[in-house]
Order: C-alpha cells, then structure tokens, then sequence
C-alpha cells in the first residue's frame, strides 16, 4: 500500500474492537449488530487496519470511529463490517 | 367510516409476486372473447368486455358476479385466453438475464454447485447483517453476471449461445429468433433451487408467468365508458386497446386453426405482442404509441401511474382534501401573532365535527335551531351547523326550514358539523412548504371581509408579504389532532427557528422604524403622545413621567418601550445602529447603540433591529429562550401594537430628496472618481508599457483587471463615504438603513453617490463586439468608462452605455436566480426524500424506519439548535451572572463571542451587495 489512509488528517481515528467490547458496545447501545451503520470489508481504512494487524478483517466485526466533530468535541461511531 | 372506527391494524410486509396463469383464471369472473361492448340497445355483450359480470357502472343495473349496486360493486376482473404466448414488457430485463443465466438445453443454472452454494451463503449473511432488498439485490446481479459469462454448461456440458435482446420484445440467439413459446418451454425447465440464488421466490414468481398466456381485463370500473349529450358512447383507452388485443387474438387464432402459412401467423403473432405491449405501456421505446382516432396516444396502464399527473404524485401524495380554503392574505397588526382571521364566507363552509354528548346535546340544539346561516341580534357572525350525522351515518344538510326539525331529532351519539367560532384550531400554510414554520397552527377569529389576516410579525417563517400572495387553511378534525397541534405547532412554538436557534418571529420594517423613532437618544413624548401610543397596549392609566418642565409633563421614549419588558430582565448587547468597528462604550454611547437592560429598564440604546427584528432580535430570543413561548409571544404581540403607536404619533416617509446631496458634494465626488479613472487609464498605459508588476499565480491582463477593479471599487466606496458623510441620522433613508428596517447603506450611497462597477462572472465587462463592449469605444479600450463603469447615481441618471452595461449585470443576476431557484429546489426535493423516515428516538439516536442507527447522538452532541445558546447546550455566562449577579463585562464577552457587530464592515458590504441586488431583482419579477 502507497499510502496510510489513517494517517491523513481528514480520516478520523478507525479501531477494530474485540468480541468483549463489540459485546459492550451492543449492550450499551442496546442495538443490534444488524442496526449498525455498515463499512465495507474492501474500505481503505478496513484495509489498513488488516495490514496492521497483519490478518484478515471477518465480516459482523465492529469497528469503532471516533472524530473530532465540530459541534460535539469528539464524537464515537461504530460501523459493521460488511462484505466486498 | 364509522365502523371503521376502533379497527386498528398494521402493516408488516408488503410481499411482490407475479400472477400465475392459474391465478389469473381464479381471479376471472368470465372469459371475455367479443371484441364489441354494446349492442344496439344498450347493454352489454356477454362475454364482451363490458360483460356484467365484471361489475357495474350504470345506477339502476345490479352486477351479475356479486349482486352490488353502483357503489357497492367494486367490479371483479376477467381474463382473455391468448391464442399464442406473449413476452411481458414489464418483465424483458429480468427475461434476459434469466435466458443468459440458465442453460440452453437442461434449463440448470450455469453455475457449478459450490458456486451456487457460496452465493446463497452470502445472501444469508446479507441479510443477517441487515441488508435490505437493495444490498441482496448486489448479490444476486453478480451470481447472474457470474452465470452469464459461462460458455459451457457445468450439468450437461452443452455449448451456450449468445442471447440477445432486440427492443422492445425480441429475444434473438446468434441471430436466429426466439418466439415467446420458446422463451417460455425454456424458462418451465429452470428448477427451483437454482431460481433462487437468482433472487427469486420460485413459489410466488416461476419465470414462465413472465410470458402471458391469459391477460387479465380490469373491472369496467376501471375503465367506466361515459355517455356523450348526443347519447353516443365513448370508451376508455384501456378498453380500446382491449378491443384490439382481443380482434387479433381472434384473427391469429382463426389462421393458426385453418393452418394459414407460417409467415401470416407469424405476422399476427407479432400484432399481438404490440397490442398487448402497448396495452401495459404506450411509451415503450422502439416501438409507435398506439394512437386513438384523433391521434391522441392512447393512455394506457403505465401512463396511468407514471409522472407528475400520474397516479401516485397526482391522486396518493397531492390528495386534495377537504375542510380547507385558500384566499389572499392581508396584515392585521392587532391580531396576537397566534391567531388568524377567517373571512365569514369562508367560516360558514369550514366546520368541525362535534360530538353530541350529554353535556352539551343542548348546546348543540340551539346551534343548530340558528339554522346555517346564523347571525345574532346585532348582526355578526355566529356559528350555525351545516350538517347532522346520525348515529347510522346518515347525513342530513341542515337548511333554514328544517332547522328546528332536525334540532328535535338530535340524540347522544349523533355528530354536529358546526362552523368555525373564534379560538378553533386551524393549520396554516404558504407554498413552498420549504421548512416546518410553512405550516402553523393559528386560532380563528372570524371577521368581515375576503382576506385571510394575521400579525406581521409572522411574515417572516411563511416568507409572505401583501403583494397579492394567497395562503391555505385547514381545520383540524379530532381532539387528538387539535391537541398535537396545538402543543407542536402553534405559532408560539416556533419562534426560536431549529435552522440557527435565533427568533424568525419579530418586528419587520415599521415596527423597527418606529422602535429606533421611540427609543433613540433622547425622544420624548408629551401626554397626549404618550396616551395614544399606551391606549394601544390596553394599559389603563399613565406611569410616573420622567421629565417635567414647569406644567409640562414627558415621557421618554426608553420609558414607554420598557412598560412591555419583563421586570426582572437584564440584557446587554450592541445595537445594530452601532457604525462599523466601534466596541469603545464611550464611543457608542454616544451614538446611543450601546443597549443596557437593566431590571426591566431600558437605561441606554437604541431599540432596533438587534432587539426586536425578525432573525436578530436579541430580546425577542431572550425571552423566547429564558421566559417561554407564552411570554415571548406576549411580548411580540405587545411591541408590535406598541411600536405602530409610536410611528403613528412620529410620523414617517421617505421620497428621493432623501437621498438629495450638497452640490460641493456631488463635485467631490466627481472628483473623486476623475481621479480614479485617470488611475485606471494610467495602470492601461503601464500595462501597454510593459512597466505592470505582474502579481503571482496571474497573467499580465489578469494583473491589470485586479489591479483596475481595486482601484474602482474603492472609488465606489469612496463616493458612498462622501455622499454617506452629508447623510445624517435624522434622514428617514438613513435611519431605515442604519436600524436594520430595509434597505441597507449601499443602497442609499448608489442612488446618491455613484452605482460603481458592473460585472459578469465577477469580471469587469469586456464582451460585445470585437475586442470591446459597444461601438462607442475604440477597440482594445480598457478604460474605467469602456469596461462598465457606472459613475452616475441612480438618482443623477445613467448615460445610454451606462444603462446597457447595468442591464448588463441585472442580466446576469436574474439568470443567476432562475438557474440558483430550480437547481437548489430538486436538490432540496431529493434531500427531503432521503430524509424523510429519519426520526430522533428516546435514546436520542437517529433512526431510519429499518430502525437501523443513523446517528448514534443526534447531530453528535444531542444538542437541539432551537434550544441552544450559540450552538451550546448551556449559557455558562448567563448562568454566572444570574448566580452571582455580577455584570460581565459587555465587551469581553462580545468580542469573545462575536455576538454583536452587525453594523456594516467592508467584508459585508460585498455580500449585501449581493444579496440584496439578488433580493430587489426577485421581487419585480415575482409580482408580475
């Protein structure tokens, strides 16, 4: 890869989150995985995130987004992996 | 209507299927197989089109399927048994894909069984995930992509060959022709498993209903014949186009029986397949639209749903409905900005139901023994009742004769339709509908004359003005309605706008006017003034005078205004007379802007449009925020009727000799602008020179264009500063420029100084003739006057190449407007329907109907702008000095939070100008 997309001030901070987390989240939320905002498997942020954990992104996992927002601060959002 | 009442159910699904040929033949009450409808004494043929079984149309006849009258029949279908099989044209895509899918000779799926396996694993998992149709609908294009591109089938090893689709309704194998016939014997082959990892529901869908075999004949009334006054007869289009599928159906039946040479049935054949594709849609591309005798196409199935005249934009979302009324709109400035007044015409037609119950069943009688046209013993509007509806739900029209006779009738249980009295609840709304505050809950207040009227105030959410714009009224029907509405959408309510969290309820034009006229500097009124001006509040008796000069008795302007403030409020800002870039107190308080409110006492300021005004009303949404709907609505009410007093008692016009300057002043200005010309001439020379300093990132002419239109907008600035210096605050132009109440300085420095330069795209003008603008220069003249220069006033008059070159850039701006109006709208259009399912749920996270999450925080801080101080959920600073109250010091924190500095910087000047030329040149143009 020519280039970290994570590393571009626009593209806000991307984490992959344990299976006791996703739990968590899920409970927090009280959502299910299926009510989560999506993010493709092919994503050059999921991509990344592959590289550096040196394995494979499975689809259903979640992935955690936090932004600087202009009006809240910092902001959290979790999308699911979903395929191709 | 009535037993439907306490019938609740929901819908979960709505399940698309194709009609199975069986199924068709099960729906069908008769075969239709005669082309004709009527026989010469008028009834319908059996088995004809107009057969009665498939309903009735005519009052008197009973349906001979279910034995209904008229309007008790909804009509039942029948079918016509084609001679030969023909193509769909709503299905050809999905005929095409399948043909190329799925092999020539064994009908399998061309994919091998773990192929197949994979995709239907993926769709699984799709769905799991929550994909809607839409994202299955990916996998499903791509395991038919992946099907098509197999040469060879994996099931029997035949050779596929290339299937091709001739438009509308051919389908062709490497050249060679395939009849529907063959395109069905082909489809009935395909087994169900593999039809779904296709994506289609084998039970409900086989692909070989996708070629007709039995055509379905809608109820006659769908397709009602109407009689003409000479007595003829005539038939829908549905029904014309009927009659042909049927006449040919016959014919090729007929030749294919007597076995007629292949290519004469062939020909047939084809005639079907136009009539029937053109019976479903008339615009096929490909093929001729069907025409009627005249040469009108004919409106068939398609046309009858598609497009704005369509069934659905034109029946389903734009139902017209009842109890509502529409007329002009006129300003009342007595009414509270809550309420709105009815026409008496218009209140005698629009009713509320009423339900008789034992607590008022006596009321009721007397309202309706009034009859419908009810008066009292002075004259005036009271409510009559138009119609009783029995228990059984009979209507009965109540008129002046059996007014007392219905009134004896009436029991528990039974409804009242009465007409509109003062305090009912209504909605009403100015097109475009462009955001919630277009549509308002008002209370009624019936009054004498034709226009609708409500408070000035209210202009500004509906963006109305007097000019002949027409507004639409509806009356709420259930308690439940009148409640919701009353809570969410009073006018009250919407005071505080969601857009930026300001007041878009306030004073405009006069009441700002008037509020500078009462409140700045020193004005004060004698007690026949003051009087006048409190008698409009409803105020009986005078407060303390403030000033006395021997006998005489005055009171100040700020005195009056402040009887309408809370006693309690405590508000400082800057008001929007300050000039430019002043924040030392000492200067403002001498041009009286600085505004200090202290314990409901106005101390200093002047009260104009950063107090009161629509959008930057810094009282106004004070009040809103800290006191409430009820207080601010009292409020605006109360200024409202206070400020036209004032106006009323000062007197205000303005004409054109406003704008009338001293002649020194005009020669300074010509001047002026001599010597911005000459600077301009002389940047020419320097530029033909070569001598120009060319700036970077610029092209030498582009240097020069920069250069000129500096130094010729500044001459601009200059002439309005000179014209502006013998403009002072007691000129009625001024005072309405300086306090916000319309127009602004610009305007006023145009009409009297000079116009300034004229652009297209934002470039000096330069097109017209070759290497020049007009005939009147030399070619390759790059003077100020040759490139659109306007060094005139509008009041001095503009030279002819002056006059052309303003056109010029009015042009410019009017297209600009047309092109900006109709572009942002469809963008807005799309926008809403994105967005229209999105709500904000207890959790406070944005939800889509899917229920899936939008926004985990509604707008990431969950904060509502229409409650927010400056997009913060909590005025800390407030907060603090109502704590300790202690005073903040004003100016820390305006200059912290840009609060104030409304008055004109060199920045705003460009954008006003903008503004406002967009402004004055749409409302000409909107009026004719």
């Amino acid at each position: 890869m020519k280039f970290n997309v994570l590393e571009h001030k626009l593209v806000p901070e991307h984490r992959v989150l344990t299976d006791k987390e996703s739990e968590e989240v899920l409970k927090a939320l009280r959502v299910t995985k299926d009510q989560l905002p999506k993010i493709r498997g092919i994503d050059p942020a999921v991509r990344v995130l592959e590289k550096a954990r040196k394995a494979p992104i499975p689809e259903g996992t979640i992935i955690k987004v936090t932004r600087i927002s202009e009006t809240a601060g910092v902001s959290e959002a979790y999308r699911l992996v979903v395929g191709r | 209507m009535m037993s439907m009442r306490g019938v609740t159910k929901r819908i979960r699904a709505i399940k698309f299927a194709l009609l199975s040929p069986d199924e068709i033949r099960k729906m069908s009450q008769t075969k239709v197989i005669t082309a004709d409808t009527y026989d010469e004494d008028g009834f319908p043929y059996d088995l004809g089109l107009m057969d009665s079984h498939l309903g009735v149309i005519e009052p008197g006849l009973r349906c001979k399927t279910c034995g209904g009258k008229v309007d008790e029949c909804p009509g039942h279908f029948g079918h016509i048994d084609l001679a030969m099989p023909v193509i769909h044209v709503g299905y050809v895509k999905e005929l095409k894909k399948l043909l190329q899918a799925t092999c020539r000779k064994c009908g399998r799926l061309l994919l091998t069984r773990e192929q197949a396996a994979d995709y239907m694993k993926e769709m699984e998992n799709v769905e799991e995930l929550g994909g809607d149709a839409t994202e299955v609908q990916f996998v499903t294009r791509e395991s038919a992509k992946e099907a098509t591109k197999r040469q060879r089938c994996p099931w029997c090893g035949e050779e596929q060959k290339k299937i091709t689709l001739d438009k509308p309704t051919t389908f062709r194998e490497e050249g060679h022709k395939l009849t529907p016939k063959e395109v069905r014997e082909r489809l009935e082959k395909v087994p169900n498993d593999d039809l779904r990892v296709l994506g289609i529901e084998p039970d409900v869908a086989r692909p070989e209903w996708m070629i007709l075999t039995a055509l379905l004949v809608p109820p006659v009334t769908v397709r009602p014949s109407i009689t003409l006054e000479s007595g003829d007869r005539s038939e829908d289009d549905l029904t014309h186009k009927l009659v042909d599928v049927l006449r040919i159906n016959q014919r090729l039946r007929e030749n294919r029986d007597a076995g007629a040479p292949q290519l004469i049935v062939e020909d047939l054949w084809e005639l079907l397949q136009y009539h029937v594709t053109t019976y479903f849609d008339n615009q096929t591309s490909g093929i001729p639209p069907a025409r009627h005798r005249s040469g009108r196409p004919l409106k068939t199935l398609v046309q009858r749903l598609k497009g704005k005249e369509g069934r659905f934009r034109s029946n389903l979302s734009g139902k017209r409905v009842n109890f509502s009324a529409r007329t002009v709109i006129s300003p009342d400035p007595l009414l509270s900005i809550n309420e709105v007044g009815v026409p008496v015409e218009a209140a005698r037609e629009l009713t509320v139901p009423i339900h008789v119950q034992n607590y008022n069943i006596d009321m009721v009688k007397e309202w309706i023994k009034r009859g419908p046209i009810a008066a009292s013993k002075t004259g005036d509007y009271i409510a009559g009742v138009n119609y009783v509806i029995r228990a059984d739900g009979r209507r009965i029209r109540v008129t002046d004769k059996n007014a007392d006779a219905v009134a004896e009738t009436v029991e528990i249980g039974f409804i009242v339709e009465r007409q509109l009295v003062d305090g009912d609840v209504v909605l009403f709304n100015r097109q475009p509908s462009l955001h919630r505050m277009s549509m308002m809950a008002h209370e009624v207040r019936v009054m004498p004359n034709k226009t609708f009227r409500f408070n000035l105030a209210v202009c500004p959410p509906y963006n109305a003005d007097f000019d002949g714009d027409e507004m639409n009224l509806h009356v709420l029907q259930s308690e439940e309605a009148r409640a919701e509405a009353k809570i969410l959408m009073r006018v009250q309510e919407h005071i505080l706008s969601p857009r930026f969290g300001g007041p878009v309820i306030g004073g405009i034009h006069d009441h700002i006017t008037a509020a500078f006229l009462l409140t700045h500097k020193d004005a004060r009124f004698n007690k026949v003034e003051t009087t006048f001006i409190l008698s409009r509040l409803g105020m009986s008796g005078l407060p303390k005078p403030k000033i006395k000069e021997g006998d005489l008795e005055f009171w100040t302007g700020k005195q009056i205004f402040s009887l309408v403030l809370p006693k309690d409020l405590n508000l400082s800002f800057k008001s929007s007379i300050a000039s430019k870039g002043v924040t030392n107190p000492k200067e403002l308080r001498e041009e009286d802007s600085l505004v200090i409110i202290r314990n409901g006492q106005l101390i200093t300021g002047t009260i104009d449009e950063n107090a009161v005004g629509a959008f930057k009303g810094k009282i106004v949404d004070k009040l809103a925020r800290d006191y409430g709907s009820e207080m601010a609505k009292k409020f605006i009410d109360k200024v409202t009727r206070l400020l036209i007093g004032a106006i009323m008692v000062k007197g205000f016009t303005t004409g054109i000799d406003d704008e009338d300057i001293p002649e020194e002043a005009k020669k300074q200005i010509v001047d002026q602008l001599k010597v911005a010309a000459e600077k301009v001439k002389q940047l020419v020379e320097a530029y033909k020179a070569g001598e120009l300093e060319q700036m970077p990132g610029r092209s030498l002419e582009e240097t020069l264009e920069v250069e000129a239109m500096k130094v010729l907008s500044r001459a601009r600035e200059q002439s309005g500063e000179i014209a502006g210096k013998h403009l002072g605050m007691t000129n009625s132009a001024v005072i309405m420029a300086r306090s916000g109440a319309r127009g602004s300085m610009l305007n006023l420095s145009q009409m009297a100084g000079c116009i300034g330069q004229q652009a297209v795209r934002g470039e000096r003008l330069s097109r017209g003739y070759w290497n020049r603008t007009l005939p009147h220069f030399r070619k390759g003249d790059l003077g100020a006057e040759a490139k659109g220069f306007v060094k005139s006033s509008y009041k001095s008059g503009l030279y002819p190449t002056e006059y052309f070159f303003h056109s010029m850039g009015g042009r410019e701006g009017l297209v600009d407007t047309a092109v900006r109006t109709s572009r942002s709208g469809y963008m807005q259009r799309r926008l809403i329907n994105a967005l229209e399912d999105l709500k904000v749920k207890e959790d406070h996270t944005v939800r889509n109907t899917a229920d899936t999450v939008i926004q985990f925080k509604f707008g990431e801080d969950g904060v509502d702008p229409s409650r927010s101080i400056q997009g913060d959920a909590v005025d800390i600073d407030d907060v603090l000095q109502d704590v300790l109250g202690e005073e903040p010091s004003w100016k820390e924190r305006m200059t912290f939070k840009e609060m104030t500095s409304y008055g004109l910087t060199e920045k705003d000047m460009v954008v006003e100008m903008e503004e406002e030329e967009a402004e004055e040149e749409e409302e000409p143009a909107g009026e004719e």
